[in-house]
């Protein structure tokens, strides 16, 4: 068996509010194993983001640790996929999906190599001189998966990358994901707070708790690679995995649902 | 025709007529004023006729006085302007990035900033004397203010994401600047600079007044000592054109530094 690639240690996070301490999450400890899709889904307010972000290195742990296996030195360690616009508006499609490579002084033929395929991967060649505001929120986000991607990192975060997308632009974008990810097999850690967005990608998801932010489940989610967005939701195993998945957020979610009627 | 290629078309007529406009108002002021002043409506001697200006205007140049004038000027402008922008960008950006720099910095800046630079005059041929050191600083210093302030709000107002971009994608301290808090803060810095300019280009007009023998500001003075009201018309004339050329061209650079403008204009 091959070592975690991601281990998450006894992981806290706590804020100070005026009157007392709010914990947002409660000493975590699970792995990611090498080439996994894991995902973690929950409602606002679980700390799933905080939880990203710590393992990205942008927030510091109240204690604990997240420690990511390298396989090769230079590589950078993780690479982000932003919630919302996060690609730079005084750049290029092109500049911005090459920005981690410049960062870390890659060659320019390297770059043009690289960010090339990743443009082509996603649709964004005939783009690569428009700018952001020239661009859709679909086609906005191709261009921060290409710039992740691009850099090759050793694990991949996405922080609910398509939750600003209408719906069919949402299962546009999961089957490119899907696409190019069965490519490069990278680990990913992708949060959603969608259980459909879970189930179509993950090989694996945790269910967060919104009170004291600890996982609630892991469920192993059994569908082959490469999968079909669209053909994977007729599936009668899809709905027994949503089902599940349900189960486990529902005491959560009636919390929410004060009538208690919907559920 | 489709309603929204009719609207294109009605809108680049009213960009055709604004222009119009714009050239027609000081035309039709040039007319009037010329008229006022041959049928001696006004008094010649305070308001002489613009053919009589025009005319100065091209002895003036002819001569080389109005050239070497406007040169002087112009090269003291241009290295008050360097002087003064140049660190109050670095300021600025300092400012706008590190909080610790900024509660430091900014009540200095609050508390000078609303002092009229003319007043700072006296102080300022006492410290560079009479030669160009001075002109310079007065320029440097009607720069300094609109710059630093711009370009401390403008890095600022930068939304927080594209600095934790980048964190992650391991941009150094360095490249934070070149790459995000420089180019984040580009519009209201452009801003800034045009400000500045024109805080300096009145600047320096007043400064040249006070113990200069050169320059558009000495120019005019002079031509009012010496009761040479024509030439003291080419002087403010001069300043006007030159006012006009730099507002252009700096929102020309404007234009190609920052994409997103450019197709909204």
């Amino acid at each position: 068996m091959t070592p975690p690639k991601i281990r998450f240690a006894d992981v806290e996070k706590t804020f100070a509010l005026r009157d007392r301490e709010f914990t947002a999450l409660d000493h975590l400890t699970f792995d990611v194993a090498t080439g996994e899709f894991f995902v973690i889904v929950g409602p606002s307010g679980c700390g799933k983001t905080t939880l990203l972000r710590i393992a990205a290195g942008l927030e510091q742990p109240t204690s604990g640790s997240v420690h990511v296996e390298n396989t090769q030195s230079g590589r950078p360690e993780n690479a982000m996929v932003f919630q919302g616009d996060s690609i730079f508006p005084w750049m290029t499609v092109f500049d911005n999906a090459a920005y981690g490579l410049r960062m870390r002084g890659a060659t320019t033929a390297h770059i043009n190599d690289v960010v090339g395929h990743y443009l082509d991967r996603t649709g964004l060649r005939k783009f690569a001189n428009a700018f952001p505001h020239q661009l859709s929120g679909g086609m906005k986000q191709r261009v921060s998966i290409a710039r992740a991607f691009a850099c090759d990192p050793e694990v991949l975060f996405m922080d609910e990358p398509f939750s600003a997308l209408d719906e069919q632009n949402r299962t546009v974008l999961q089957q490119e994901l899907l696409r190019i990810w069965d490519e490069t097999k990278k680990t990913v850690v992708f949060i959603t707070h969608s259980v459909d967005e879970a189930v179509t990608l993950g090989d694996r998801i945790m269910v967060m708790s919104t009170n004291g932010g600890r996982p609630k489940a892991f469920i192993d989610v059994p569908f082959d690679r490469p999968r079909s967005v669209i053909e994977l939701r007729s599936s009668p195993a899809y709905g027994a995995v949503f089902h599940e998945i349900w189960g486990h957020l529902r005491d959560e979610v009636a919390a929410l649902d004060p009538a208690g009627g919907v559920l | 025709m489709l309603p929204s290629a009719a609207r294109r078309i009605r809108k680049s007529d009213e960009v055709q007529r604004d222009r119009m406009l714009g050239i027609l108002s000081p035309v039709v002021l040039f007319i009037l004023w010329e008229m006022l002043a041959r049928l001696h409506w006004i008094d010649t001697r305070f308001f002489p006729a613009p053919s009589s200006i025009a005319g100065t205007f091209s002895q003036l140049t002819l001569s080389g006085v109005l050239l070497s004038n406007t040169w002087t000027s112009l090269q003291r402008l241009f290295f008050g302007i360097i002087i003064g922008g140049i660190p109050a960008l670095l300021l600025g950006l300092l400012m706008g990035l590190y909080r610790p720099i900024r509660a430091a910095i900014d009540p200095l800046i609050a508390a000078t900033y609303p002092i009229p630079k003319s007043a700072i005059l006296p102080l300022i041929l006492l410290i560079f004397g009479l030669g160009e050191p001075s002109k310079i600083a007065m320029v440097a210093i009607g720069m300094f203010y609109p710059v630093v302030i711009n370009t401390t709000v403008g890095v600022m107002q930068i939304d927080k994401i594209y600095f934790d971009v980048g964190r992650n994608f391991g941009a150094s301290r360095r490249q934070t600047f070149t790459t995000i808090a420089l180019p984040g803060a580009l519009p209201f810095i452009m801003t800034g600079i045009k400000l500045g300019v024109g805080m300096g280009l009145i600047l320096i007009a007043i400064a040249e007044m006070i113990g200069a023998q050169s320059g558009l500001g000495f120019m005019i003075w002079n031509a009012w000592q010496i009761l040479q009201v024509n030439t003291m018309y080419v002087g403010l004339i001069t300043i006007a054109i030159i006012g006009f050329i730099l507002t252009a061209i700096l929102n020309e650079i404007e234009r190609r530094l920052i994409p997103a403008r450019a197709e909204r204009t």
